[in-house]
């Protein structure tokens, strides 16, 4: 087939926008680190895949354009659509979906490369070596895995699989699965060609393993999961990318595959679990929870009381939770903020790592309700300032500000960071009802003497309390 | 490519990787894992070699899926990472914007 371009002008076109490709990716991920320059980062890493794409039309040798042009608009416009509509509060899935679409091409990019071994005659096998088929292998390996595991994740995610299936002996059944891909793997790359049974049974085997590893892991451990498979889609890439002798492909592939791996371990370190405690141990797992000993009662208050409280009050701490956002309290929050800090008072939003779905997701939901990024602190800057805070205002969060992980060592957060809540001089905590939290322990911070309880749907308290401290002058 | 090239390759961008997002802040970690997700978009690319080089009935229609997902994996990938970002703003950025409109 002719290419576009005289080959030797298009290899030399391609190679050097491939560079241009990875200097943009790696000073766009760069860019993102920091939240000032955040935006223009991936603006700047779009420019380079944009450049990469168009470059590699010119590929010699090249057919099926039409069929590229169709696949590429299908792929884009329903990734287009979904991703302009996804609520901010569903994120999560959506990168695990995304991630998972990768992983799938990366899957896919091998098994063409595959069954080309299938096809050949023996005495034309030679196309690949055993190192290049074994990269091949490895990457349709973590790249099927990657997929079908991503899918599970969203799917758990987004309340389409409702519970977390487990059995006894899970982790032998998944030793087994691994061990018998492995195997299959080896056969294709020592014997050099194959039959199609191989590759397929090959691809099924991976597959099954993406399912079998996700299905047990509990929604709560989830996005370090999701962090993990976008590392694994990662060197997927690279590996295909060593494969068809793709810089580009390489270098994004491994670069994104180291970021993910340290991505995965700050995150699961922010959420006092390791890695392998996510993978091989569902939480809730140990048994019926020790509530222990609650001292005092929960002190009820009425709205109206607790927004005069705010409104002559120097600072203010606001703790939001995954509660607030599940109410769409955020915006009304941040009003009620807004009224404060006009009033003079100073208020500082307190993030736990683990506050939203995965670690920064309540960040976004903040950034979205308009909170300016200088007015949120994370744990470490924050935790010295409650004791010179008046009042500390906890919303649908619950964990994240329960003492006892500091105190109690039988408590299955024992040993989590907490924010200090409890050392403010006031505490209110808006809640739907009395009920225990998501982890279903009993939470001693609402049961101190310097504690109020105000019942409610966030959204609507938080407007009570607008009202309240508008009344107050 | 010649094997040993490829492994400095490898190892070069793997400490690329881990150093350049070695300080991210907690805050920045869902845009990042979003944006890095996006990078790896770029097996687009592959996807496409895959196809164009495809010549049976069977490689066609895998190489087709591939794309499909490929292109998928990047403009997702864009589009939430784009749209996360954009909302992050400090309190002077808020100012100026507030004066402007």
């Amino acid at each position: 087939m002719q290419g576009l371009l005289p080959d030797n002008v298009a290899t030399l076109l391609i190679d050097g926008s491939y560079l241009l490709v990875a200097f943009l990716f790696i000073m766009g991920l760069k860019a993102m680190s920091s939240p000032v320059t955040a935006r223009r980062g991936i603006v700047v890493a779009g420019v380079g895949m944009l450049i990469g794409t168009l470059m590699s039309f010119l590929y010699p040798g090249m057919g099926n354009f039409p069929l590229m042009l169709v696949a590429i608009a299908i792929g884009g416009g329903l990734a287009w659509w979904s991703g302009k509509r996804v609520a901010m509060t569903d994120m999560p899935q959506m990168i695990a979906l995304y991630n998972g679409m990768g992983g799938g091409a990366a899957a896919a990019i091998a098994a063409v490369e595959l069954f080309r071994m299938v096809s050949a005659q023996p005495e034309s096998v030679a196309t690949h070596g055993p190192i290049v088929t074994a990269l091949a292998a490895a990457g349709a390996f973590i790249g099927a895995v990657s997929f079908s595991g991503s899918l599970i994740a969203f799917g758990k995610l987004q309340g389409l699989i409702k519970r977390s299936y487990r059995f006894k002996g899970q982790q032998v059944v998944n030793l087994l699965i691994v061990a018998a891909t492995l195997a299959v793997g080896a056969s294709l790359v020592v014997a050099g060609h194959s039959t199609m049974q191989t590759v397929v049974l090959f691809f099924a085997l991976a597959l099954l393993l993406g399912v079998t590893m996700t299905l047990p892991i509990g929604g709560a451990d989830m996005p370090v999961v999701i962090s993990l498979y976008n590392a694994f889609t990662g060197l997927a890439v690279a590996f295909e990318g060593f494969v068809l002798e793709n810089a580009a492909m390489i270098i994004a592939g491994i670069v994104v595959g180291s970021a993910g791996t340290l991505l995965t371990q700050l995150m699961a370190k922010a959420m006092n679990r390791s890695l392998g405690n996510v993978l091989f141990s569902g939480f809730g797992d140990t048994g019926v929870v020790a509530t222990g000993d609650v001292k005092g009662a929960l002190k009820p208050i009425e709205p109206s009381d607790a927004g005069v409280m705010m409104a002559f009050a120097q600072k203010v701490i606001v703790i939001p939770g995954y509660g607030m956002a599940v109410a769409q309290a955020q915006h009304k929050v941040w009003e009620l903020c807004q009224l404060l800090i006009d009033k003079g008072v100073m208020v500082r939003f307190a993030i736990h790592p683990v506050a939203g779905r995965m670690p920064g997701h309540m960040n976004v939901l903040l950034a979205e309700a308009g909170v300016p990024y200088d007015l949120i602190a994370d744990l470490d800057e924050i935790n010295a300032e409650f004791e010179t805070a008046d009042v500390a205002l906890v919303i649908g969060a619950n964990d994240v500000v329960n003492p006892v992980a500091r105190t109690d060592k039988s408590s299955p957060i024992y040993g989590m960071p907490i924010l200090n809540a409890d050392k403010a001089k006031n505490v209110l905590v808006i809640k739907r009802g009395q009920g225990a939290g998501f982890s279903g322990i009993e939470n001693h911070l609402f049961y101190l003497d310097n504690t109020r309880m105000v019942y409610g749907d966030a959204q609507k308290v938080a407007a009570e309390l607008i009202h309240a401290i508008k009344a107050a002058g | 490519m010649e094997g040993v090239i490829a492994l400095y390759i490898f190892m070069l961008a793997a400490f690329t990787g881990y150093e350049v997002i070695a300080r991210v802040p907690v805050i920045l970690h869902t845009p990042l894992m979003s944006g890095s997700n996006f990078v790896h978009g770029i097996v687009l690319v592959g996807a496409m070699v895959a196809l164009g080089s495809a010549d049976t009935l069977l490689g066609q229609v895998i190489g087709f899926i591939g794309v499909v997902l490929g292109a998928g994996n990047a403009v997702g990938g864009y589009v939430v990472t784009e749209r996360m970002l954009e909302m992050f703003r400090s309190s002077g950025e808020k100012r100026k914007q507030k004066e402007a409109s």
